[in-house]
């Protein structure tokens, strides 16, 4: 369980070619936190500050849709609650556009069987577009533990009720809030109606015909914190980040509570990472854009004390499948360092080099050679929730 | 008529009418603001129609006493005041 508690865009954003045929370098990266939307604007391996976007305002999540352009951002104010609004590719202003909203919460009736949770949108914890072949699909996950629906780019939402329906539903908890959430959500490239979405704490689970049904998918995790014979009830696992690798879908990573997995069967089946250096806590992971070998990770000492090891900052990053691991701590503070890395804290670029990392005491670092070295962009912001470049 | 009167904190993210309505009750009468500007709903409401926990309605003076049914009656010179509450922050 976790502890996450808690304007001038202008222009299109697109990115640069790398010299792989067909890579794109962002030009723009985005930091979500709890005052505003920070811009960054890359020039050549470093980056600088752009627009502050929402400034004082929480900013939980962002997404760049690379389909067409549009930059998404997600509020959670603290009076008048969830709110998302839209950039479109060129436009100078944003728009406020539906946010998701749970249906009408239905009477317990005879049976008096009432579910405890309340049916609010109380925070868009992860969001994500849907495949290429289905432009204007995008999915959302909130607390506490819908995913969402939307065909035409926000301006309607549903909530996927087969998923909210399924009877472990009742099995869920919080994990880094007091209600579920779903904080990840994998779309399989290949086939735009396969998705995985993770859940703290309710596990990870599949869907294979666009969430019209859905079945759990987190066999070989083990949940330490419950009772010995619930260990492996796959309804209860709290995956804290699960990432796919876009160019080898089927593999998966995923930082969990009590460790470290890897799936490359698309999820059917998880293999814990064993023997890695620093600790096998966290909670974020990054996938490298098409080397099914390549991940990042963002340790924490453990569960009991979550701040870096040794208060000494480092990433982890494994090439050969979560075989061996590497500490990477270049240009990273080594000394009085107490940042933590968020679930969305940590991401690669499509190059698969350039990475960006930010914790929730307002460090953030970037990256140009796949984490090797580091450089410092600022240790003073607020916290960050999320970071994604676009 | 009874007046409705919002929080200029809302006009931060979204146009906040004052509206003079004929409601008798509160819900109806949030139900004309909402009409001449259908995001503000989400602002004051939840996803199930409640006050929102840390938005306070005052009439009169008085604070709201149904944050879920919001049937408190109006009177024809009643004053809404919808503000935030400084539970939320």
């Amino acid at each position: 369980m976790g502890e996450e508690m808690g304007e001038d865009l202008g222009g299109q954003a697109g990115g640069q070619a790398d010299g792989q045929a067909g890579v794109q370098v962002s030009q723009r990266a985005f930091l979500s936190t709890r005052k505003g939307l920070f811009e960054l604007r890359r020039t050549g391996d470093d980056w600088g500050f752009g627009p502050i976007h929402f400034l004082g305002e929480p900013v939980s999540i962002a997404l760049f849709d690379k389909r067409d352009g549009s930059l998404y951002a997600a509020l959670n104010l603290g009076h008048f609650g969830v709110k998302l609004h839209r950039l479109d590719a060129g436009s100078a202003s944003w728009t406020e556009i539906a946010a998701p909203a749970y249906p009408p919460k239905p009477d317990s009736g005879a049976s008096g069987d009432t579910d405890p949770v309340e049916w609010t949108n109380r925070l868009i914890w992860s969001l994500e577009a849907g495949g290429q072949d289905q432009p204007g699909v995008l999915w959302a996950g909130t607390l506490p533990g819908g995913l969402f629906k939307s065909g035409d780019r926000g301006a309607t939402w549903e909530l996927v009720r087969a998923l909210w329906d399924v009877p472990q539903r009742k099995e869920w908890f919080g994990g880094g809030y007091d209600v579920p959430g779903i904080h990840s959500i994998c779309v399989d490239p290949r086939n735009s109606d396969h998705l995985l979405v993770g859940v703290s704490c309710g596990g990870v689970w599949r869907t294979e015909d666009g969430g019209a049904s859905w079945r759990t998918s987190a066999t070989g995790m083990r949940a330490d914190y419950m009772p010995p014979e619930l260990n492996e009830n796959e309804a209860v696992q709290d995956p804290h980040r699960i990432v796919r690798c876009a160019g080898a879908p089927d593999v998966l990573w995923c930082q969990h509570h009590n460790g470290m997995w890897r799936s490359s069967d698309n999820g059917l089946r998880w293999k814990e990472i064993t023997d890695v250096p620093l600790s096998c806590f966290g909670f974020a992971v990054a996938a490298h854009p098409r080397d099914g070998g390549t991940a990042w990770f963002a340790p924490a000492e453990a569960d009991q004390r979550r701040i870096p090891v040794d208060a000494s900052l480092a990433v982890t990053r494994s090439r050969d499948g979560g075989l061996s691991f590497t500490a990477l701590r270049q240009g990273l503070p080594q000394q009085h360092c107490y940042d933590l890395v968020y679930r969305h804290g940590l991401a690669v670029d499509d190059d698969g080099a350039s990475l960006l990392m930010a914790s929730t005491s307002g460090g953030v670092w970037t990256s140009a050679d796949g984490g090797d070295s580091w450089r410092t962009l600022s240790t003073t912001l607020p916290p960050v929730y999320a970071v994604c470049f676009g | 008529m009874a007046r409705l009167v919002f929080t200029q904190q809302l006009a931060r993210f979204t146009p906040v009418p004052q509206v003079d309505t004929a409601a008798l009750h509160l819900r109806a009468a949030l139900d004309s603001a909402f009409a001449l500007n259908p995001l503000l709903r989400g602002y004051v409401l939840d996803d199930q129609g409640h006050l929102r926990a840390n938005v306070a309605i005052f009439i009169d003076g008085r604070r709201c006493a149904d944050r879920r049914q919001l049937n408190d009656p109006l009177q024809t010179d009643s004053t809404v005041h919808v503000l935030q509450a400084l539970s939320g922050g």
